[in-house]
């Protein structure tokens, strides 16, 4: 107990330090400025149900879409040293899919909903393993490779929707994307448990977590200790496309439409973003999607900061923007590596003062 | 032992390669367009306008392509070029002196620039997150300026915004009969002369060659004395400093400011990069490709619109689609080159 007190402060957390602090700073910021900031009170919405809410619950609920995104994109960015910048379009098209399947049949009924779903994992997969196989097979870097779905995905998507932004209203849509009746915690976050809780279990029960990383650290290393590592990459897209299938759904289901220029807008930067402050190297290799998922609270819980202290939703971005370059200034391995010069400087320093006294 | 003919020079390397054909497929295209679609296409000033419209994108791509030489990205240039416009126009609408504005759009470039750079290559963090920041940063400040759409209203650059070279013999006959002569605004001019000059400063000076360098392989290029970290710095600062220059150039095109201004024009940028022969793994690339990669997007577009598909997503799918088969084929061609080094 004692011993693993010591290596947590030592910096022992690794790669976790910087996005836990930077929780804490928030945490400890927010309370400073309202203490009542975190409060969590049940009210009753408008259909009747009683729910939790809050800022707290702001925060969990809003970056569902962001840490579902950015579970998938750790794997991709270990797998292929690279990001997929296609992510924000292709839930676009898997929302499109989803959509266009629910307005096919002539009412919504859970079995449609699953279907659409289904048929929407089948699409965003299909963009998936097209992005995989231009990284994996003909060797383009990722984020070259997903430009091309940048600049045409959303374009694809008003194509399905056929030049307009169809609403679905259902009972069960407003469950997904809100709360199911008599369970007060909002449905995308059960959602991300539920990710992530099968994110554990591969990881737990197969090696695609030690393959991918091996793969990431030296690709032909990894191909002739025999990994296929053109497989592993498809795979990490291909997963990737699943979480964006499941990350697009949620988006529909809150607003009840599918507006193609605007779902989830920007997303992939934030995704990066969340990869980036989770401490995980976009070089590729090591990786841990805890920190990911923490990077993606610490996004949002941003973003509801910066709200609550009555900053326009279009100005938000500049603020955001200085948190985070204080953020990697703080990672970054020339500041670490002159804090550790520095902290043994008065170390040596103290020394030799306590020898003097001694004499 | 090797015989002494085979250190002699590729006939030709991968960059100039890449730049062939994407100029041979460029020109392939215009001529396909001239015999199919005629129209447009048969009078000079179709490529004058495909000039005026893109000659901030041609100058930020500039820019970036200097930026992916070195084995960098700046993701920022967009979002640079929009603030540069909308701080611009506010200050010449308060009365601002036309100089002064010039040297503000230019300081703001480079100040993201020395920015860029000194916490990339000093502090060694990921360009992509540095100039990402730099992007949010600079939307953030354009919206904090104006939120409104500003017009801009100052009379000496209404005539800087007005002035056109006029080549008479270049016009063409209008419908109504008169004769129009072909037209370029002056940003164009600016454009190619950047374009020049980058391609001047990467062929013959040293520290265009030190881009190619680092980015073709960093630790050798420390090993051949060349300063890794300032080369990279001075990167950054070249490309800032050009997305100042894209600023004002933008704003003497459009002659307003929207916060949505140059929105996707980054990717745009990249995307020119690319078609023009540059890989972003660094190393490899050419600023004349670059020029010709902005045309041939432009190209595409303006085939689009007047071959008839008028639903608004067609631009973008057949744009993806080029994009698509440029990368490929230079994945191919750069793959089977490589085989035959081997062998």
């Amino acid at each position: 107990m004692k011993d693993n007190l010591k290596r947590i402060f030592k910096g022992g957390l690794g790669q976790l330090t910087i996005p836990l602090i930077a929780i804490a700073l928030l945490v400890i910021f927010n309370l400073i400025r309202d203490p009542s900031f975190f409060s969590i009170e049940l009210t009753l919405n408008n259909n009747g149900n009683t729910v939790l809410s809050g800022n707290l619950i702001s925060i969990i609920n809003g970056a569902s879409e962001l840490a579902v995104l950015a579970m998938g994109m750790t794997l991709v960015t270990a797998a292929c040293g690279g990001q997929d910048i296609s992510v924000g379009a292709a839930a676009a098209i898997a929302g499109s899919a989803f959509v266009k399947i629910l307005k096919s049949g002539p009412s919504i009924n859970i079995g449609t909903v699953i279907m659409a779903f289904l048929f929407a994992c089948v699409v965003a997969m299909l963009f998936g393993s097209f992005n995989g196989t231009l990284v994996s097979v003909f060797k383009i870097q990722p984020m070259i490779a997903t430009l091309i779905l940048y600049t045409c995905g959303r374009s694809i998507a008003y194509w399905i929707n056929g030049g307009a932004t169809p609403t679905v209203s259902s009972p069960i849509i407003t469950a997904i994307g809100g709360f199911i009746p008599g369970v007060p915690i909002p449905t995308p976050v059960l959602i991300v448990i539920g990710v992530a809780l099968v994110f554990v279990l591969v990881f737990h029960f197969t090696s695609l977590g030690l393959f991918t990383q091996s793969v990431g650290i030296n690709g032909s290393a990894a191909r002739l200790n025999g990994i296929n590592s053109t497989f592993i990459k498809l795979l990490s897209f291909i997963i990737l496309g699943l979480c964006v299938a499941v990350a697009g759904t949620i988006g529909v289901s809150r607003l009840g439409l599918i507006n193609h220029e605007t779902l989830l807008l920007d997303i992939e930067m934030d995704a990066i973003l969340a990869v980036a402050i989770g401490g995980n190297n976009l070089g590729g290799g090591k990786f841990k999607i805890s920190g990911s998922i923490i990077g993606a609270y610490v996004i949002q819980m941003l973003t509801i900061t910066l709200y609550a202290m009555k900053v326009p939703s279009t100005d938000v971005k500049a603020y955001k923007a200085i948190v985070i370059i204080i953020l990697v200034v703080i990672g970054s391995p020339v500041i670490k590596s002159k804090f550790q010069k520095f902290m043994n400087k008065i170390k040596s320093n103290r020394q030799r003062v306590s020898v003097k006294g001694a004499e | 032992m090797k015989n002494n003919k085979d250190f002699r020079r590729e006939p030709l390397t991968d960059t100039q390669l890449l730049m062939t054909i994407t100029i041979c497929i460029f020109v392939a295209m215009y001529l396909l367009a001239m015999a199919l679609l005629r129209g447009g296409f048969l009078h000079a000033q179709q490529v004058f306008d495909m000039l005026n419209d893109n000659a901030s994108l041609i100058i930020v791509s500039c820019g970036l392509t200097i930026v992916m030489i070195g084995g960098g990205i700046d993701i920022s240039v967009g979002a640079v070029t929009s603030l540069v416009v909308m701080s611009c126009i506010l200050y010449l609408n308060n009365g601002g002196n036309i100089f002064v504005s010039i040297i503000l759009a230019l300081g703001i470039g480079v100040a993201f620039g020395l920015v860029h750079g000194f916490l990339v290559s000093y502090l060694e963090i990921q360009p992509f997150i540095v100039t990402l920041a730099g992007m949010f940063f600079a939307r953030g400040l354009t919206t904090i300026l104006s939120v409104q759409p500003q017009k801009i209203d100052h009379e000496g650059f209404a005539k800087l915004r007005d002035a056109k070279i006029v080549i008479p013999w270049l016009g063409y006959w209008a419908k109504n009969g008169n004769r129009v002569p072909a037209r370029i605004e002056l940003g164009v001019v600016v454009a190619l002369a950047c374009v020049v000059i980058i391609f001047i400063l990467l062929k013959f000076f040293k520290t265009g060659r030190n881009f190619y360098a680092i980015g073709g392989n960093q630790q050798s290029a420390l090993m051949l004395g060349i300063n890794v970290k300032r080369t990279r710095f001075i990167s950054y600062v070249l490309s800032g400093l050009l997305s100042g220059i894209s600023g004002y150039v933008f704003m003497m095109h459009t002659g307003a400011g929207n916060a949505t201004n140059a929105a996707g024009m980054e990717m745009n940028a990249i995307a020119s990069s690319i078609i023009g022969g540059t890989l972003l793994t660094g190393g490899v690339g050419n600023v004349v490709g670059t020029l010709f990669g902005t045309l041939t997007l432009t190209t595409i577009k303006k085939i689009v619109v007047s071959s008839g598909l008028n639903d608004p997503w067609w631009q973008s799918i057949t744009t993806g689609g080029m994009l698509c088969f440029f990368i490929l084929l230079q994945s191919v061609v750069l793959a089977r080159r490589a085989k035959k080094k081997k062998s």
